[in-house]
C-alpha cells in the first residue's frame, strides 16, 4: 500500500463509519504521527510482546519502574513527568502513549491502541513506502499467549494473524508455555522463520533423538537467518527469553535448555561477520532492556538489538559503546501499542547510518484492514458468548503494569482471598494485562487479558512466615539484583492481606522487613498463614483456573472500585526517577 | 548425530581415564577428607596443602547465570594450559563444597562437561592444579524460586 492508497482507505473508512472520525483532525493527527521522512534504503519494522491482543485495547504505562545501580535514571527507569522532561517537545498524544499521566482523560480523548487489523494497515503503509523486498517485519515474541482465543487454539490464532500481518522473522518466550509438539506445529504453520540462538536440546533429549534444527550443535531452532534487503545482506539472530524454564513451567518443555549464552552469541556473531559478509547484524531479542544493555556492552559486532520482554516503550534507542564499536539497543513496548521503524542507510557494503522511530498505534487513526478483521472476527465468533460476558463494571481505573500491585492485581488478590477463604493472596508480577477505564464493563475478555495462560490453576495452602518472606526476597532479587544477568524481567509478586517494607537497594535476603497482617498483627517466620495463589511453576496446582475464581467474585458484585493498593512501604528509593505518584509510601 | 556421539564417547573415555589412573592409597584418603570438608578452604587444603593459588579467567569455565534446575547445574571446563594434573569444582554454599575432582593423565585433553548439585545460590570455583601452582576461576550461579517472568 502506498501513501495515496492509504489515504483513500482512510477516507473510505470514514465514509463507512459515517462518524467522520477519520476526517479532519484525525487525518492531520495520522499524518503528523505516521508520515516519516524517507531515509536510507532498507526498513526494519519491529513489534514485540503483543500478548495476543488482536483487538484495540487500553494500556497504561507504569508510574513505578525503579532502576538501581547503573540503571538508576537510565531509560526505561524514568517515568511520567521525569520522562517527558528528558524527551523535550512531544505532542499530548505521544505523551499519553509514553506515560501514565492523566490516563483516564487522555485515553478517552485519544482512544484505544493496537489491534492487529489496525496494525496491519500501518505495517502495509510503512512497507509500501519502501521498495519491494527492502523491508522486514520482525516480531520479538510473546505473541501466542495472552487471550482466551490464543489459549483455546494453543496459539494457532496468533500464528495465522502473524501470517496475515506478514511477520518475516520471530523469536519467543510465552510461545514455550505450550507443549513441545504444539510449538513445532505452530512454527511449521508460521510463514516466517522462528530463530533462537539460545534454545538448545538437553544432551539427554538429543541422545533420545528429539526434533532439532541442528543435531551437531543441539539448536532446537535456526539460530539466525540472512535476508537480502535492496541488495544489502542483513543478518537477524534470534535471542529467546533466556530464563523460560525458570520463570515459566519447565514441565511443558523438559527437553529444552536456554540461558543468555553470551559466549555462544559472541562466537556466532564472529562467524556471521566472517562467513556471511553482512552489511548489518541485528539481534531480535527477548532478553529485556537491562539485560540487552549489558549484553551490548560485552558482545561486539552487533549493530542493533531490537528488544522486548520488559514491555518498555522506549521512545529513543540507547547507543552502547563496546570493543567492536557501537550497538544500538531498543525496546518496543507491548500489547500491540507500538510499532518500531528502523531505517537503514548503507554505503560501501556497510551500515552507514540509521533512523529510529517508535510509533504508537492509535487505532482510531488507522482504519482496520478488512482481511485481518475478518480473521479476528472468525477466531472470536465461536467464543463470543464467553468473551463478551459483562462480569461487573469498573468504577475506577484498572491496570497492572508497574513494579508493585496495580489496581487490577489488587482486584485479583482481593478476589482470591475472599473466594478461597484465605488470609493472604499472592499473584504473579506479569507485565502483560490490559487496562479498563472507569465506567467500562469488566468482560471475561478483559479478565482473560490479565490471567490467560496454560498454568492458571489456583491453590490454597499453609505457608510459614519464613516461606512467605523467602518468596518476597527471591522475587525482589529477580527484579532488583544489581546485575541485570540475574534479573528475570518480571515485576514484584503482587500481595494481598499483608503489608511489608522493602528496600530495593539492599542485598538478597535483606530487602524485606516489617511483614504485618491486614489486622495489624506482626508476622513472624515461625507463624503459619493460609495463602491463596495461582500460576505455580513447579507442578500443577489443584484448584480452579484463576479466571473462574475472579469471575465468581465479580459476578457477585455490580461494580468494583479499587481505592487502596497493597504496595510495600519503600526504603532508600525516594526521589528515584523511576518512581512517581507512588501510593505505598516511604519509610 | 555424529558430532554428538563423538562428544559423548569422548566424555565416557575421559571418565574411564580418570578411573583407571592408578591412585595411591594416600591420595584416596586425602580425597575422602576433601569431599567431606564443610568449608571450601578446608577442602582445598586437604587436596593441595599450601600450594600457591592464582585467580584467572584464562580458561573456559561455563556455568549458567541462573540455574534452570539446582539439582543438575551444567558445568563445562576446557583449557589448553600445559601440565594440568587435576581440575576440581567447589560450590561454596553447599554443605560439602567439593563437588567433583577430575584427574588427568599426562597428555590428556583437559576438557569436560559435568553436572553439579546446588542447594542455593553460590559462588562456584573451578581449580586447576599444575605441578607448581593452582589456578582458580570463580562464577556466581543463582538458584532461585521460579515464576513471575514478564
Amino acid at each position: 500500500m502506498n501513501r495515496r492508497e492509504f489515504i483513500q482507505l482512510l477516507m473510505q473508512a470514514a465514509a463507512v463509519t459515517g462518524t467522520g472520525v477519520f476526517a479532519g483532525g484525525a487525518h492531520a493527527s495520522s499524518r503528523a504521527l505516521y508520515d516519516l521522512p524517507a531515509f536510507g534504503s532498507a526498513r526494519l519494522l519491529h513489534m514485540t510482546d503483543s500478548h495476543a491482543q488482536l483487538l484495540p485495547i487500553y494500556f497504561r504505562e507504569p508510574n513505578v519502574n525503579i532502576g538501581l545501580g547503573e540503571a538508576l535514571g537510565r531509560w526505561p527507569h524514568v517515568v511520567g513527568r521525569n520522562l517527558l522532561a528528558e524527551l523535550g517537545e512531544v505532542s499530548p498524544r505521544e505523551a499519553h502513549a509514553l506515560t501514565y499521566l492523566d490516563f483516564t482523560q487522555a485515553a478517552e480523548k485519544f482512544g484505544r491502541v493496537g489491534g492487529f487489523a489496525h496494525l496491519k494497515t500501518l505495517v502495509d503503509r510503512l512497507r509500501g513506502e519502501v521498495a519491494d523486498g527492502a523491508s522486514l517485519l520482525l516480531d520479538g515474541g510473546d505473541t501466542w499467549q495472552g487471550s482466551g482465543t490464543a489459549l483455546w487454539t494453543r496459539g494457532r490464532d496468533m500464528v495465522e494473524a502473524t501470517n496475515l500481518l506478514g511477520v518475516d522473522i520471530m523469536t519467543g518466550h510465552w510461545e514455550f508455555t505450550y507443549l513441545e509438539d504444539e510449538i513445532h506445529d505452530n512454527v511449521d504453520a508460521f510463514n516466517g522463520e522462528f530463530v533462537a540462538q539460545n534454545t538448545y536440546a538437553t544432551e539427554d533429549a538429543l541422545f533420545d533423538g528429539i526434533p532439532v534444527y541442528d543435531e551437531d550443535s543441539g539448536h532446537v531452532f535456526k539460530p539466525y537467518t540472512i535476508r537480502e534487503l535492496n541488495g544489502h545482506r542483513v543478518a537477524v539472530i534470534g535471542q529467546a527469553f533466556p530464563y523460560t524454564p525458570i520463570a515459566n513451567p519447565k514441565r511443558f518443555i523438559p527437553n529444552w535448555t536456554f540461558g543468555i549464552r553470551e559466549d555462544e552469541l559472541a562466537e556466532l556473531v564472529e562467524v556471521i561477520r566472517e562467513d556471511e559478509d553482512p552489511a548489518a547484524v541485528v539481534l531480535l531479542s527477548h532478553n529485556g532492556m537491562d539485560v540487552d544493555l549489558k549484553l551490548a556492552s560485552r558482545v561486539p559486532g552487533i549493530d542493533f538489538i531490537l528488544g522486548g520482554h520488559t514491555h518498555d516503550g522506549m521512545p529513543r534507542p540507547i547507543e552502547v559503546e563496546n570493543s567492536g564499536g557501537r550497538t544500538v539497543v531498543t525496546n518496543a513496548g507491548s500489547n500491540g501499542k507500538f510499532l518500531a521503524v528502523l531505517d537503514l542507510d548503507f554505503g560501501g557494503g556497510r551500515l552507514k547510518d540509521y533512523r529510529y522511530r517508535l510509533l504508537p498505534v492509535f487505532s482510531e487513526l488507522l482504519p482496520a484492514d478488512p482481511a485481518m478483521q475478518a480473521h479476528i472476527d472468525a477466531v472470536r465468533a465461536p467464543h463470543r458468548e464467553v468473551l463478551d460476558e459483562k462480569l461487573a463494571v469498573a468504577d475506577s481505573l484498572l491496570y497492572r503494569r508497574g513494579n508493585f500491585n496495580g489496581s487490577f492485581d489488587q482486584l485479583i488478590v482481593d478476589a482470591l482471598r475472599e473466594e478461597l477463604d484465605a488470609q493472604i493472596a499472592l499473584s504473579p508480577g506479569f507485565r502483560w494485562g490490559t487496562t479498563v477505564t472507569p465506567g467500562e464493563a469488566i468482560t471475561m475478555d478483559r479478565l482473560l487479558d490479565q490471567t490467560c495462560m496454560t498454568y492458571p490453576e489456583t491453590y490454597v495452602r499453609e505457608m510459614s512466615g519464613a516461606e512467605l518472606r523467602n518468596v518476597l526476597e527471591s522475587v525482589a532479587d529477580n527484579l532488583f539484583n544489581a546485575d541485570p544477568y540475574f534479573q528475570q524481567g518480571g515485576d514484584m509478586v503482587r500481595t494481598g492481606g499483608f503489608s511489608y517494607r522493602l528496600d530495593p537497594t539492599a542485598a538478597m535476603g535483606e530487602r524485606v522487613s516489617n511483614m504485618t497482617l491486614a489486622n495489624g498483627k506482626t508476622m513472624d517466620d515461625g507463624g503459619t498463614y493460609k495463602v491463596a495463589g495461582w500460576a505455580t511453576v513447579g507442578s500443577q496446582s489443584p484448584g480452579d483456573p484463576v479466571w473462574d475464581v475472579v469471575a465468581r467474585y465479580l459476578r457477585a458484585r455490580k461494580s468494583v472500585r479499587i481505592d487502596h493498593l497493597e504496595s510495600p512501604v519503600l526504603k532508600n528509593v525516594k526521589g528515584n526517577p523511576g518512581l512517581a505518584d507512588y501510593r505505598g509510601g516511604h519509610a | 548425530m555424529t558430532g554428538l556421539l563423538t562428544r559423548r564417547r569422548f566424555a565416557q573415555a575421559m571418565v574411564a581415564l580418570a578411573a583407571i589412573g592408578s591412585t595411591p592409597l594416600r591420595a584416596l584418603a586425602r580425597n575422602k577428607e576433601a569431599f567431606e570438608a564443610k568449608m571450601p578452604d578446608e577442602a582445598l587444603k586437604a587436596l593441595f596443602g599450601d600450594k600457591p593459588m592464582e585467580a584467572t579467567d584464562a580458561f573456559e569455565f561455563k556455568v549458567p547465570e541462573i540455574a534452570e534446575d539446582g539439582s543438575i547445574v551444567p558445568v563445562t571446563i576446557s583449557t589448553d594450559m600445559p601440565g594440568v594434573k587435576s581440575i576440581s569444582l567447589l560450590v561454596d554454599a553447599n554443605p560439602n563444597p567439593l563437588s567433583a575432582r577430575f584427574n588427568f593423565m599426562p597428555g590428556a585433553v583437559t576438557e569436560f562437561k559435568t553436572r553439579i548439585k546446588m542447594g542455593e545460590s553460590s559462588d562456584v570455583r573451578a581449580v586447576i592444579e599444575t605441578d607448581d601452582k593452582l589456578y582458580v576461576s570463580t562464577k556466581n550461579v543463582k538458584v532461585t524460586l521460579g515464576g513471575c517472568g514478564g
